[in-house]
């Protein structure tokens, strides 16, 4: 130890995750392996039948009867507030008294002495609907008059109508996209313990504790102080556990102070896809003008969403569909619209990428519109439109941001260069054009995605630091780990301003004992904001260790140095141990909350101005798709990628980020099809029937690099950038070389308009159609 | 006659009885809540994400083999006599890391770690029998699990290295397998074994006669080999199915027999043990073979079943049936053989009388001048039930195209046969255009259904370019692929 030049962990560095030797052995715990105390009890929620209708009445003594139950909750169980809508629409309620409004609503939960028998007894409820017409998709709920979930935002600069007027060239046409499961491998689960007075603890997997904590509170009646919300870690959560445990929480708390006894709710997997929300599908209407040189001069949009019964974040989703709607851009006249309207289908929610996503693929669309109308190779497009600085004043966002760190000419540039895209695209269209029956394409597509909450009072974080006098370390932060390796990034922070080994850092759960008021870990921020938080959570310490060791040893600040695993006070080293021991002999005050706000960002909705972004990540993919022209199947080549992550503080942690991100962003836009039958049932709803990527279907070569040369130019935690969503778009890149393969079969006359997600089915009648039209 | 009553295997290292359990209670529900072994996860119950993968291992003419299987639609009552080993028993006594587990960590191959017991275990049983495999052995051996985080490259990479982690001839399991055959040996059963209540039953009969007997005595039984699809009646529907009677123990329905004439498979050969054979006698099918659900599920699942229970999505029956396959169906006092095309009378009816249980399949092997292929069609490649599968064989005489089988899966409410298609062949040449006549043929013999897994449109379509597929494929003129390579 006392050699060690530097220490073990630190930030830049590849530090495996923290928890992966656990997690190899099965020895990681997720909420269901928790040892049930004694007494423990089962809960399994009802469900409606019909996508609309009126209860006019519910038999449910079929279900208390049955073996094994216990007892039986509905609306009127529930002490406070029937609702657990994230943004007090109080639109959700937990149980509905009058009306279903999407086909496997939950109604009623019953709770038995085992899961089986709960889930047996579900099925005997007795319910009498009245049914009401019903409308599950974006566009015939609108023609049916349905309201919108939330308003809807307009983004809107310079001058739209007249810079149509004598625009050389105009498109307009519809793109659908669809939504996305988010087939987490550990599905909802709420586990609460009852505790005196009012007081309950529930374990459960969410991303967004506080949340979950709140709400329980609202549905029980009780101040948020009497509830503790834990998370250790979830099995994946990529958005879908950030609201929509609060529902599962409630049951479980709900049931668990009725009865006294532990309560447990775990749906099963196919009740987990359609009794929670998903990614929302999206319906968008663009009108294009551009010159002849392919610069885009105008845009129009509109994005129509499936929200749903509820609002959900559907606001701040379909907000987020806009702020993305020009990728990496710039549009000089624009005027974007959302549409986030109401459906008879679950209540749509946050998926990484937040709505950000299917805006960068409408903006993908537009270019490929540019490129087959001029027949321009669409990378020729893309770079034509790119954003650029200040001083060409090409750098202005739809919502009036400046884009101040742009970075994505580098990033195309060198990918360009190192995965040989004109060589290859060239080989390609030649092999083309021998009409053969396999064909190929290649698509080298960009993003640029901004980081921050877009409600910005979500932009703060806190940590809670204890340093043990035997010199261990405990950290808890706000944010929740659900794979991504949050825990070992905060960590790392840790150990490097302390200069202490990694190891010596215990992280435990997640929980709102330590740390209140937490945000959802989302919008990629975890380790921008709690990293932060945690860093002033240690100078706090560091301070007070410091001015201890000026008074004791009679040194000035600057002979007090921090160095690996030891302190040195002027001519005198001591072991961390030894000086931590001394320092609490001498009554220094070793635990510090750290806290932490994002700086700069400020956002007005109403008037669509502000600078909602505290920077931007940026990052390219370029792919190569083969094609079967007499099935539509298809296989991917090769991808290769290159993504800035600034300084990243674990890079090969990033490197899974976006290697993880890129393969389920393909999966969106390729095989994950959602698919509803007439009566509004959702027909897959498990892995049988809902077909997410495989380790076959990644790509044939994948070569994933970061940008190493890249530097937050914003005072993030060590300069880095946030990595969890951007390159989640990154799988565009496979979608739009589907689509050059596809025009092929025209000749590339035609733009291909294909629509998501590109099975091959839909790549087969989508050639077929292209043969039709030449 | 006493019948055994209980059930007796190894779990892990230690020697396991359990007194009448119920038929229906899986493997996975009782690892986790009986026995609180928590490393093995549920992910979706149906066989489908791997997350519950363990392996069982079982003794076949006396050698031990280890499989892995999912725990979430295996039942508990079926596994008299094996192994199970979970992922604790994979680090050593002293706690030591496994190779494989060394591997994923320093490849990073877990993020959110749910999937990774599974992942770990698919890989040790991947390198158990191929401490070498190529990425291509790897991403087979890997069809049945799913990962949400990681997008596999990881994973895929630690697979392919842990052979620099420990050779399997120390590993645990193989120096033990001497000891394990002699412990699992001791654990066989002699007698019918009976467990359960009345209204959830287990009956394991003694061997292939007793079963007829079994069967006689419960008509109304429910036959299972490997459970892949009644494990889901159970976990899905919660439909009740007792008595059950438990089928994959009967080594009698084990036999291969491959002559000149013919291959012979047994009801109770599940698809990873047919593989050898298949490739031999089928080289065809040796690529449909490998896309046959993912690799836990063809450990488990059976020919015999798939032909049984008469889905209209099964995999194997287009094939089998294109190639001529007869089924043998079995019952005390007898025995009787048919086409396997008239097996299936519709959807949801098979000629099956009372007590009868499919005993055997044979698969003539090719004549001279007869082509083969088999297509399966999904909307994922790999591990995902067909849109539409189509066998073909044809027999050339002389440029002619003298006879023509194919049939179809996906395509009506049963595997069928593509009458008119067949008939728009016999007798023409081989050409494009006979092809393209057979293609057309084919909405007189089909009117398919819109479904979740592709559109009746769609199916039509694709159905057709197969036949144009084929085709292309063994046309001598032809100079460029026709279809996706596989690796």
């Amino acid at each position: 130890m006392k050699d060690q030049t530097t220490i073990r962990g630190a930030v830049h560095q590849n530090q495996k995750h923290d928890s992966a030797v656990k997690q190899v052995q099965g020895r990681a715990d997720y909420t269901d392996d928790i040892a049930e105390p004694v007494g423990t009890l089962h809960a399994y929620l009802g469900v409606s039948s019909v996508a609309h209708g009126r209860i006019k009445g519910m038999d449910l003594s079929r279900v208390r009867a049955a073996p094994g139950v216990v007892d039986v909750l509905t609306a009127e169980d529930i002490p406070g507030v029937n609702d657990v809508s994230p943004t007090g629409k109080h639109d959700e309620p937990v149980f509905p008294t009058d009306k279903v409004e999407f086909h496997g609503q939950p109604i009623f939960a019953v709770i038995a002495e085992t899961r089986d028998l709960a889930r047996r007894a579900a099925e005997l409820a007795e319910v009498e609907y009245e049914v009401l017409p019903h409308a599950i998709d974006a566009v015939s709920a609108h023609e049916a008059g349905m309201p919108l979930v939330t308003d809807p935002l307009k983004l809107e600069r310079g001058d739209v109508d007249a810079a149509f007027e004598g625009v050389a060239n105009r498109v307009s046409a519809r793109m659908v996209v669809g939504g996305q499961d988010h087939m987490y491998l550990e599905g909802h689960i709420a586990f609460a313990i009852p505790g005196e007075d009012e007081d309950v603890i529930v374990h459960c997997s969410t991303q967004h504790p506080s949340e979950a904590q709140h709400m329980v509170a609202h549905v029980l009646g009780v101040p948020s102080n009497a509830v503790v919300v834990n998370v250790r870690r979830m099995g994946g959560g990529f958005g879908g556990k950030e609201s929509q445990m609060n529902l599962f929480c409630a049951v479980a708390a709900i049931g668990a102070k009725k009865l006294n006894r532990p309560v447990k709710i775990r749906p099963d997997r196919d009740q987990d896809m359609t009794a929670t929300g998903k990614r929302h599908d999206f319906v968008i209407d663009y009108d294009l003008g551009f010159d002849n040189d392919g610069r885009i001069e105008v845009v129009e949009g509109q994005f129509a969403a499936r929200c749903g019964y509820s609002s959900d974040l559907s606001g701040p989703v379909t907000d987020r569909a806009l702020f993305h709607a020009d990728n990496a851009y710039f549009y000089p006249h624009v005027r974007l619209t959302s549409r986030p309207q109401k459906t008879n289908t679950v209540s749509n929610t946050a998926f990484r990428g937040f709505g950000g996503p299917q805006g960068v693929v409408a903006a993908e669309r537009m270019i490929e519109e540019i490129a087959y109308a001029l027949g321009k190779d669409p990378l020729e497009v893309r770079k034509a439109n790119f954003y650029g600085d200040a001083n060409d004043g090409r750098n202005l966002t739809p919502y009036h941001q400046e884009v101040e760190d742009n970075v994505i000419g580098r990033v195309v540039e060198e990918l360009e260069s190192s995965a040989d895209y004109q060589a290859r695209r060239k080989a390609i269209l030649e092999e083309n054009a021998k009409g053969g029956i396999i064909r190929r394409g290649i698509a080298l597509t960009p993003v640029k995605f901004g980081i921050s909450f877009t409600a910005t009072w979500y932009n703060q974080a806190g940590c809670l630091l204890h340093v043990y006098n035997d010199g261990s370390i405990m950290l808890n932060h706000g944010g929740t780990e659900m794979g991504q390796g949050l825990n070992t990034k905060v960590a790392q922070v840790v150990a490097d301003a302390l200069q202490v080994d990694f190891d010596r850092i215990k992280i435990t759960k997640t929980t709102t004992e330590k740390v209140p008021n937490t945000s959802a870990t989302a919008a990629s921020s975890g380790s921008d904001l709690n990293g932060m938080a945690a860093l002033d959570a240690v100078e706090q310490i560091k301070a007070r260790l410091v001015a201890f060791a000026v008074a004791e040893w009679d040194v000035s600040p600057e002979e007090v140095v921090f160095a690996p695993n030891e302190i040195r006070v002027g001519q005198e080293t001591f072991a961390f141990d030894e000086f931590i021991k001394r320092a609490y002999m001498a009554r220094v005050h070793l635990s510090a909350a750290g806290f932490y706000k994002t700086p700069k960002i400020h956002w007005d909705r109403a008037a669509g101005k502000g600078r909602p972004f505290y920077y931007y990540a940026y990052g390219a993919a370029c792919s190569e798709v083969a094609i079967d022209t007499l099935t539509g199947e298809y296989r991917v080549e090769r991808t290769d990628i290159l993504h800035d992550v600034g300084r990243s503080l674990n890079p090969i942690l990033d490197k899974g980020q976006v290697e993880g991100a890129f393969i389920q962003g393909m999966g969106w836009l390729t095989t994950e099809e959602l698919w509803w039958d007439d009566a509004g049932r959702l027909r897959t709803h498990a892995p049988s029937t809902y077909k997410i990527p495989l380790a076959s279907d990644r790509p044939r070569i994948f070569n994933t690099n970061l940008a190493d040369w890249s530097e937050n130019r914003e005072m993030t935690i060590k300069r880095s950038k946030a990595v969890g969503e951007p390159p989640f778009m990154l799988g565009i890149s496979v979608f739009e070389a589907l689509s050059m393969a596809v025009a092929s079969v025209a000749d590339y006359r035609v733009c291909p308009r294909m629509d998501a997600p590109a099975t091959p089915e839909r790549v087969l009648m989508t050639i077929e159609r292209l043969k039709a039209e030449v | 006659m006493a019948h055994q009553n209980e059930i007796r295997f190894l779990l892990n290292g230690k020697d396991t009885t359990v007194v009448d359990p119920k038929a229906t209670t899986t493997l996975l529900d009782y690892l986790r809540i009986d026995q609180r072994l928590t490393g093995t996860k549920e992910g979706c119950a149906e066989g489908d994400c791997g997350a519950c993968t363990v392996l069982v291992g079982r003794l076949r003419d006396g050698k031990l083999k280890y499989e892995t299987v999912n725990a979430c639609i295996r039942f508990l009552a079926s596994l008299n006599g094996c192994h199970i080993v979970t992922i604790e028993h994979l680090s050593g006594p002293d706690g030591r890391l496994h190779p494989v587990q060394e591997a994923m960590i320093e490849h990073h191959g877990s993020q959110c770690g749910f999937c990774t017991p599974g992942f770990v275990m698919s890989l040790y049983a991947l390198w158990m029998e191929t401490p070498a495999p190529s990425a291509q052995e790897v991403e087979t051996a890997l069809q049945g699990n799913l990962c949400r985080c990681t997008g596999y490259e990881p994973i895929v990479q630690a697979a392919l290295a842990i052979n620099q982690y420990g050779s399997p001839s120390n590993d645990y399991l193989n120096r033990e397998r001497s000891d394990v055959t002699a412990r699992l040996a001791a654990l066989q059963s002699t007698s019918r074994i009976e467990t359960g209540p009345a209204d959830d039953r287990a009956i394991l009969p003694r061997d292939v006669s007793d079963l007829a007997e079994v069967l006689a005595e419960h008509p109304e039984a429910t036959l299972v080999a490997g459970s892949t699809d009644v494990g889901l009646w159970v976990t899905k529907f919660m439909r009740p199915i007792s008595p059950v009677v438990f089928i994959n123990h009967l080594e009698e329905l084990k036999d291969i027999t491959l002559d000149d004439d013919a291959l012979t498979i047994g009801a109770g050969v599940t698809y990873s043990e047919s593989e050898a054979a298949i490739r031999e006698a089928f080289p065809h099918l040796r690529e449909y073979w490998d896309r046959i659900a993912g690799w836990q599920v063809r450990n488990m699942g059976t020919i015999g079943g798939n032909v049984a229970n008469g889905s209209p999505i099964g995999d194997t029956p287009p094939v089998l049936i294109s190639l001529g396959a007869e089924v043998t169906l079995q019952k005390a006092g007898g025995a009787r053989t048919l086409p396997l095309e008239a097996f299936f009378i519709d959807y949801g009816k098979q000629d099956r009388e009372a007590g009868d249980f499919v005993a055997s399949i044979c698969i003539p092997r090719a004549k001279p001048g007869q082509i083969d292929a088999a297509y399966k069609i999904s909307k994922r490649r790999d591990e995902d039930i067909s849109s539409v599968a189509v066998g073909i064989s044809v027999v050339l005489e002389k440029g002619t195209i003298a006879e023509a089988r194919i049939a179809f899966g996906g395509m009506a409410a049963t595997p069928k046969r593509a009458a008119s298609a067949e008939a728009a062949l016999v007798g023409q040449s081989w050409s494009a255009e006979a092809f393209d006549a057979a293609a057309k043929a084919l909405a007189q013999d089909f009117t398919p259904l819109s479904d979740w897994r592709a559109s009746a449109e769609y199916r039509l379509l694709v159905a057709g370019n197969l036949l144009r597929r084929f085709h292309l494929e063994h046309d001598t003129a032809k100079d460029a692929p026709v279809r996706l390579a596989i690796a």
